[in-house]
């Protein structure tokens, strides 16, 4: 076996583990802070694809800003006692029937799609490097790119007039 | 990569690792001698000649104090905190070119951990992640006071990361390439440092580097008077000490990310007539590897420069309140440093390369216009 193979092994089963952590977790910060492993793994399996740029970004976007704003509410809401009266038999089965459904969704589109071969003799190896994803965002894909910007800064306009204290409101 | 460059790699790295330990560690003598000479006292002069030995005295009281965890706290959260802390400081001088590269028996070795091309975003990915430590360890504590300080330092450092990464992106614009390595090549000659061509961004980036490092005029998570001791309250022995020690290797990395991206790096004025005399006088391989040495030394003057000046700061400047700094930072530096962007992309595409001084004379413009129409301060005569 080589060594970039076994890294892939055990990277792959701290993701899966920590990932059923993240469900399985009866504490919200230690699961908060499982979800966090799991993009530190995803992190690392992207770096072994040598997509260095989407490694950082990972870390930036994901690990560092919004799972530190995660924490942060569920650090202010203090979830330490149990809500009991959320969990009924009805959300229960709603949420099995939800996951299953997401599952066969997945199954079924896993089961149809096939991955293109590859030839390591012509594999281009700087595919996934920042260099090559700007020509092909910027080149390519301009106009979904312009659109996903869009899209955000609606979004960021949204959450501040949300956020924004109105005359007459209460000051916390 | 064979064997004598992997040997000659991994003394760099090992070297890197231990300077940057030493430099932590002799930061918190300097800091303590800095203050003595801004307020006219000697410092700590009893440890060794010059209170040398004072930082291994320091440590050796934190090792054999008690180390204690609070019984309602979470213990392994609690353990992981301070390592996360040092881990995620330790971390980040992977990725700095200290020298240009040494030569030796034909081989060309870059005296640099590692050379990444994203190398801009792994430091900015691991100061993202530096939160993590301070949160976790002030949760864990299971303290109000710890918890309070950990959100003050998070909410802290989250707000600075912004306006931080948008003073970076202005760089990258100007260099077009995320690796330091090609951020320093690229300010070979004087007056295209950085800082030259970018005042308005060093200006930003030092403040978040300020702020980032929960240094003075930005150390609000420690505050006596309303939250004990901020996010370390409940820590005691080497983990308080992991604490404390890595705010000084941040500062370390911070200086060094400074000079690296705003003042060239390890180029310094006529290097390569230097360069030059040194290869023509000593020979290709030696005179080569002693202007790096020299470049080095250079670089660290810069990293002691920015270390001795996060020290001055501290010793002079009053902290600021909490929503002047959370004013400061969103409301004045994120507005400010998407400003810079805008006129450093005219500035490209119109081939002005110092077109970010324009922000600076309009601001100072407008401070002086400001302050001359502000009405006179009437000066109360002094009741007897």
């Amino acid at each position: 076996m080589k060594a970039t193979e076994i890294i892939f092994y055990v990277l792959t089963a701290i993701t899966l583990l920590s990932a059923s952590f993240v469900v399985t977790a009866r504490n919200p910060v230690h699961s908060v802070l499982a979800l966090i492993l799991t993009f530190f793994c995803l992190t690392g399996h992207y770096v072994l694809m040598n997509a260095q740029f989407l490694a950082a970004v990972n870390i930036i976007v994901y690990a560092g800003a919004i799972m530190v704003l995660f924490l942060f509410t569920i650090m202010f809401l203090n979830l330490q006692k149990e809500d009991e009266e959320s969990k009924t038999t009805l959300t229960k089965m709603a949420a099995v029937v939800v996951g299953g459904v997401l599952l066969v969704v997945m199954v079924a589109v896993f089961r149809a799609a096939s991955v293109a071969p590859y030839d390591p003799a012509t594999y281009n190896t700087r595919v996934g490097l920042v260099e090559s994803l700007g020509m092909v965002l910027y080149k390519d894909y301009l106009l979904p790119f312009e659109l996903a910007s869009v899209l955000f800064l609606v979004a960021m306009v949204g959450a501040v007039m949300l956020g924004k204290r109105e005359p007459g409101d209460r000051h916390f | 990569m064979n064997l004598t460059e992997l040997i000659i790699k991994s003394i760099i790295i090992l070297v890197i690792f231990g300077v940057t330990l030493v430099i932590a560690m002799y930061s918190t003598w300097a800091e303590r001698k800095v203050a003595g000479f801004m307020q006219d006292r000697l410092g700590p002069n009893r440890a060794g000649p010059f209170g040398l030995l004072q930082p291994l005295a320091d440590a050796g009281k934190m090792f054999f104090k008690e180390d204690f965890i609070p019984s309602q706290a979470n213990k392994w959260l609690f353990i992981i905190g301070p390592c996360l802390a040092i881990l995620t400081a330790l971390m980040s001088s992977a990725v700095i070119p200290f020298g240009d590269s040494i030569r030796y028996e034909g081989l060309t070795i870059p005296v640099q951990g590692v050379e990444i091309n994203i190398g801009i975003l792994y430091v900015f990915g691991v100061v993202s992640l530096g939160v993590y430590g301070i949160m976790v360890g002030g949760w864990a504590s299971n303290n109000k006071f710890s918890l309070l300080g950990a959100i003050r330092a998070a909410s802290q450092n989250i707000s600075y990361e912004i306006a931080m990464g948008l003073a970076i992106i202005a760089i990258l614009m100007m260099t077009g390439s995320l690796s330091l390595r090609s951020i320093v090549a690229g300010q070979e000659s004087f007056l295209t440092w950085n800082v030259f061509t970018q005042p308005l961004g060093f200006i930003i980036f030092l403040t978040c580097a300020f702020a980032e490092c929960n240094r003075t005029p930005f150390d609000l998570p420690e505050c006596e008077t309303e939250l004990v001791g901020g996010y370390h309250t409940e820590y005691s022995s080497m983990k308080l000490g992991f604490y404390l020690f890595a705010e000084y290797i941040n500062m370390f990395v911070s200086s060094a990310v400074i000079s690296t991206l705003y003042f060239g790096g390890y180029h310094y004025p006529f290097m390569n007539t230097v360069h030059n005399a040194l290869t023509g006088s000593l020979g290709e391989v030696t005179g080569h590897n002693l202007a790096t040495l020299i470049g080095m030394l250079v670089l660290f003057a810069k990293i002691f420069f920015f270390i001795f000046f996060f020290m001055w700061v501290r010793w002079t400047l009053p902290r600021f309140r909490y929503d002047q700094l959370m004013n400061l930072g969103w409301k004045s530096l994120i507005p400010l440093s998407i400003l810079n962007v805008v006129v450093t992309g005219f500035g490209l595409l119109y081939d002005i390369e110092y077109a970010s001084w324009l922000i600076v004379i309009v601001m100072v413009v407008l401070a002086v216009m400001s302050s001359a129409r502000a009405p006179k301060r009437v000066v109360q005569p002094q009741r007897s």
